[in-house]
């Protein structure tokens, strides 16, 4: 099969997003039925635990990941070089890893831990960041090695709901990875396993 | 283990003063063979790495992308001169306990041993990766940390 790379995101209804303010987050947030399942999952956790304390850390340490990355995606946004349609698909992607924050930092607490919070400041490379592309290509890595991680995190849990969960979020990430792939004209799904 | 090589020519039953043209050159060959041996056995733990391994290395740099950079801190340390660094040496970076007191040196060997299981090597680590558990990969990507500048 010959693939033919999409070389630029289609200005039309199926990228158009509610808008939302990047700046005061999604506010309420309607969950889906795999929002909840995963919720469910890690209520279970939660409840019956075989968790670890190692587990609470993974879930930290992804935390602590997911942070960095609502803040990422806001410097992208706050940028000025991302525009319209693009825009709103990276707002979209950063509600997706505040959604993901949520649930993290909620399950480090239901299993007795401290939560990771957000850095006052983080360092990135805003200075290589002169063009859409640029920036796209800046998240695109953070997703990539997103997957990657939660890819390394999912065989440690000692709690099965709790590597259930980190595999949904993998999902979520490979999505982002491959729509921003595919945004830079790139082939977006350039293998058929991820490492 | 490599068994060092004799710098005495080849038995050849006559007296070492009666040895033939040919016999002289076999022993230069035999001496150049032993000092490249030596320079090979000598070089540095983590010496120049292959500029193919290096670009392998690179590519598969892309998965600690979540969490690491080059050049700054983000949920993990930077990478920038990490050759010979003792680990928990970025300063201002806040490691675990168990890192700032693993006594581990970042070498070739090192860096292998921890890339191939970090919770095992060192148990409480905040690095909670399963491991890079392709030898190979693993040989690319600690040849391209072991290439990063200094700082």
């Amino acid at each position: 099969m010959t693939f033919k790379p999409q070389h630029s995101l289609p200005a039309d209804d199926t990228l158009a997003l509610p808008r939302r303010s990047f700046l005061h987050g999604a506010g309420a947030l309607t969950l889906s039925a795999a929002a909840v399942a995963v919720l469910a999952g890690v209520d279970r956790a939660a409840a019956g635990s075989n968790a670890t304390a190692s587990d609470v850390t993974i879930l930290n340490t992804a935390l602590g990941a997911e942070l960095e990355a609502i803040a990422a995606y806001q410097v992208g946004a706050e940028s000025g070089l991302l525009k319209k349609p693009v825009l709103d698909l990276a707002v979209q992607f950063q509600g997706h890893h505040k959604e993901h924050a949520d649930l993290l930092a909620d399950t480090v607490r239901k299993l007795g831990g401290t939560a990771a919070e957000a850095k006052t400041a983080y360092a990135f490379p805003t200075d290589q960041l002169k063009s859409q592309a640029d920036v796209l290509r800046f998240a695109a890595g953070l997703e990539k090695g997103a997957v990657s991680a939660y890819l390394g995190a999912v065989p440690l849990f000692q709690n099965r709901d709790l590597a259930k969960a980190a595999a949904s979020i993998l999902g979520d990430e490979a999505m982002h990875w491959a729509v921003l792939r595919n945004a830079l004209g790139e082939n977006p799904v350039p293998g058929a396993f991820v490492s | 283990m490599i068994p060092a090589p004799s710098r005495e020519a080849p038995a050849t039953g006559r007296p070492a003063g009666a040895r033939a043209g040919g016999s002289l050159l076999h022993e230069r060959a035999a001496a150049f063979a032993a000092s490249l041996l030596i320079v090979l056995l000598t070089a540095p733990t983590g010496g120049q790495a292959d500029d193919s391994a290096v670009a392998r290395g690179k590519a598969a740099y892309a998965r600690c992308l979540a969490c690491h950079a080059v050049d700054y801190d983000r949920v993990g340390p930077r990478h920038c001169g990490i050759r010979g660094r003792k680990a928990g040496g970025v300063k201002e970076y806040p490691y675990s306990d168990a890192m700032a007191d693993s006594g581990l040196t970042w070498t070739r060997e090192t860096l292998d041993r921890f890339l191939a299981a970090p919770l095992k090597t060192v148990p409480g680590t905040l690095m909670t990766y399963d491991g890079v558990k392709n030898p190979k990969t693993r040989a690319d990507l600690v040849a391209y940390l072991l290439s990063l500048p200094p700082c």
